[in-house]
């Protein structure tokens, strides 16, 4: 495989001393949208957080366009990169349009005014987030799926090719979910964007990625695309369940049907025919 | 570096909303700023001195004869000058700290500054009763920074969490509140001049603590507005924070540094006057919103007018009585920090 822009190579990763991560090695895959899943606590997240240096690996690298990340500094990083993280507070009496104002801040000194690319860029933002009618209200006052898009925004006016995201969807409802997925896959198709996210729900992983990362007990168990990776067995090893996976009717993608209860049993034998 | 398909009816939009807003974020500090001129002048009119505030408007015009005039400029506008000093000082400080720990009820008072302040003018007070006048504010200034850096070693454990950093803050405040006590206790005849200080009070300061105490408002306050967008981001979130590009933990010391000079610079020349950190960053906020290039000023112009306001009442309401501004302070703050804790309450039990 050719190297890509980001990657991160037999990484340990740990918190103090509890080691949550070890010997583990993703390629973000250019251009494309790529998902890490897994059950709760299997270092998804930690593996996410690691790749948008905000945690330093205690053993291994992660390397962003050639350089250890670490060298690079964090201004340098997020010109390259953006990143957003899982726990968000929106600030208090902040407008939607001065939170995407903020994307802005790796390219600007403490007391350059905003240039005329500046202000291109974040129009852009919220004219493709859909968020310019909602500039002036307040982050704090929005709903869910809004503050996701206007936080969305924020990173888009951040310039860069290169996406992180931290499970954007969760607690949203699904309706917001797939504004958000949405949203990402076109910036993917129609400005080229690399994205790498974190998703809880595998169905949705399905749905949008070009590429799989699924992780277990902070290692990672297999990757490729959705049709590859997702199956029965793997929805069993990994997640501990039982389920039939079918083709989605409409996109043609794996589909992961969990099965309940008195069931299983017999699915578990139909499975195995 | 991207390709990008800008609307420009969006980013023209962008540029009369930046000229509106902007506009609100220099009249609201100008207001203000107007608003405590005038008290400055008519407050000085107010006080034991038998002089009234016609008194303090001939000055102006030449009209009040040279006796008062002297009273006035001698006694009483240091008094004037160090209100709008202090006030800005609490002020700027407080929205700072507000920023930077990500808690509405941070304040110089909440994290130890003010009370670590209180306990190293004391101990200057009752171990040197000799020692010069201007000991006391360095003395305030060495123990609120040792406070601060206290809850600072206490609440770092890679990294600082807001919350963490606020808790230890309050436990280091009540320790210094319970060695301030023990000191009263053991000290009764000394106490007088402390326990005066300790309720934060501007009676008979003079031009040499307007001197001492300017240099930290003239040097720190424009550094503070330099950070001014980076504290913006600080207040996104450690992780979004670095994510665009902020050196969080680097940046949060030095702007931390900056705060807590300026608040116990601010301690040492006014004795503990509480409240004002806290709740002119609320005002302000309120009129200007959160973005710190437009609370920082507006903060300051609260913190001078509800300052002078204080002090004023302090003078005039039973003269010849004098009551500490720092009392009247807690006076008006009390109430105000309830009701912010009754705000945050409500809307925290009722969902994000």
């Amino acid at each position: 495989m050719s190297s890509m822009r980001l990657e991160a190579t037999n990484v340990r990763l740990a918190y103090e001393k509890i080691v949550i991560v070890d010997d583990l090695t993703l390629r973000i895959p250019d251009g494309q949208i790529s998902v890490l899943i897994g059950p709760n606590g299997c270092g998804k997240s930690t593996a996410l957080r690691s790749l948008s240096r905000l945690l330093a690996p205690a053993a291994g690298s992660v390397v962003l366009d050639g350089q250890d990340i670490h060298r690079l500094s964090t201004r340098e990083v997020a010109r390259r990169m953006a990143i957003l993280p899982q726990m968000l507070v929106a600030p208090e009496s902040i407008t939607v349009e001065d939170l995407v104002w903020f994307g802005r801040h790796p390219h600007r000194g403490a007391l350059k005014t905003p240039s005329r690319d500046d202000r291109e860029i974040v129009g852009w933002a919220l004219d493709v987030t859909g968020m310019a009618d909602m500039r002036r209200r307040f982050v704090d006052h929005l709903s869910g799926g809004q503050r996701q898009r206007a936080w969305i925004a924020l990173c888009l006016a951040q310039g860069t090719d290169l996406i992180l995201l931290d499970e954007p969807t969760t607690f949203l409802d699904v309706a917001y979910q797939l504004e958000v997925l949405d949203l990402l896959a076109e910036l993917n198709r129609e400005q080229g964007k690399t994205i790498a996210m974190v998703l809880h729900d595998f169905n949705m992983a399905s749905e949008y990625a070009d590429h799989i990362f699924v992780m277990k007990d902070g290692a990672l168990v297999t990757q490729g695309s959705p049709a590859e990776v997702l199956t029965s067995e793997i929805f069993h090893q990994v997640f501990g369940i039982t389920s039939q996976v079918v083709t989605h009717p409409v996109s043609g993608r794996p589909l992961c049907i969990p099965i309940k209860g008195r069931q299983r049993a017999v699915t578990a034998v139909a499975g195995r025919v | 570096m991207t390709t990008t398909t800008p609307r420009r009816s969006t980013a023209a939009a962008l540029d009369s909303a930046d000229a509106r807003r902007s506009t609100r974020h220099w009249t609201v500090p100008l207001v203000l700023v107007a608003i405590s001129l005038v008290l400055s002048v008519v407050t000085l009119g107010i006080g034991t001195a038998g002089i009234g505030v016609g008194d303090a408007v001939g000055m102006l015009v030449g009209a009040t004869d040279p006796g008062k005039t002297h009273i006035m400029l001698q006694f009483l506008s240091p008094r004037v000058i160090l209100c709008w000093l202090v006030g800005i000082g609490l002020a700027v400080s407080g929205s700072v700290l507000q920023g930077v720990i990500r808690n509405p009820l941070a304040a110089p008072d909440i994290i130890g500054i003010t009370k670590g302040a209180g306990v190293g003018a004391m101990l200057m007070l009752l171990w040197f009763p000799m020692a010069p006048t201007g000991a006391i504010p360095v003395a305030a200034f060495v123990g609120g920074l040792l406070a601060a850096l206290l809850v600072y070693v206490f609440a770092y454990r890679r990294g600082t969490s807001p919350v963490r950093l606020a808790l230890v803050g309050i436990a280091v405040s009540a320790l210094c509140e319970a060695i301030i006590r023990l000191l009263i206790v053991r000290n009764p005849p000394d106490v007088n001049a402390a326990l005066i200080w300790l309720t934060g009070s501007l009676f008979g300061r003079s031009m040499s603590d307007v001197w001492q105490f300017l240099p930290w408002v003239v040097v720190l306050v424009p550094l503070i507005v330099l950070y001014a967008r980076r504290l913006d981001v600080l207040g996104l979130g450690d992780d979004l924070a670095a994510g665009l590009g902020e050196p969080v933990e680097r940046t949060r010391r030095l702007v931390l540094l900056l705060a807590v000079a300026l608040a116990s610079a601010s301690v040492a020349v006014a004795g503990t006057v509480g409240f004002i950190g806290l709740i002119a960053p609320h005002i302000a906020r309120s009129l200007v919103g959160g973005r710190h290039l437009a609370l920082l000023p507006s903060s300051a112009a609260v913190g001078v007018t509800l300052m002078l306001v204080s002090d004023a009442i302090g003078r005039g309401l039973i003269p010849p009585t004098e009551i500490p501004v720092g009392l009247v302070t807690a006076f008006i703050g009390g109430p105000y920090f309830l009701y912010l804790l009754a705000k945050l309450a409500r809307s925290t039990t009722s969902g994000r």
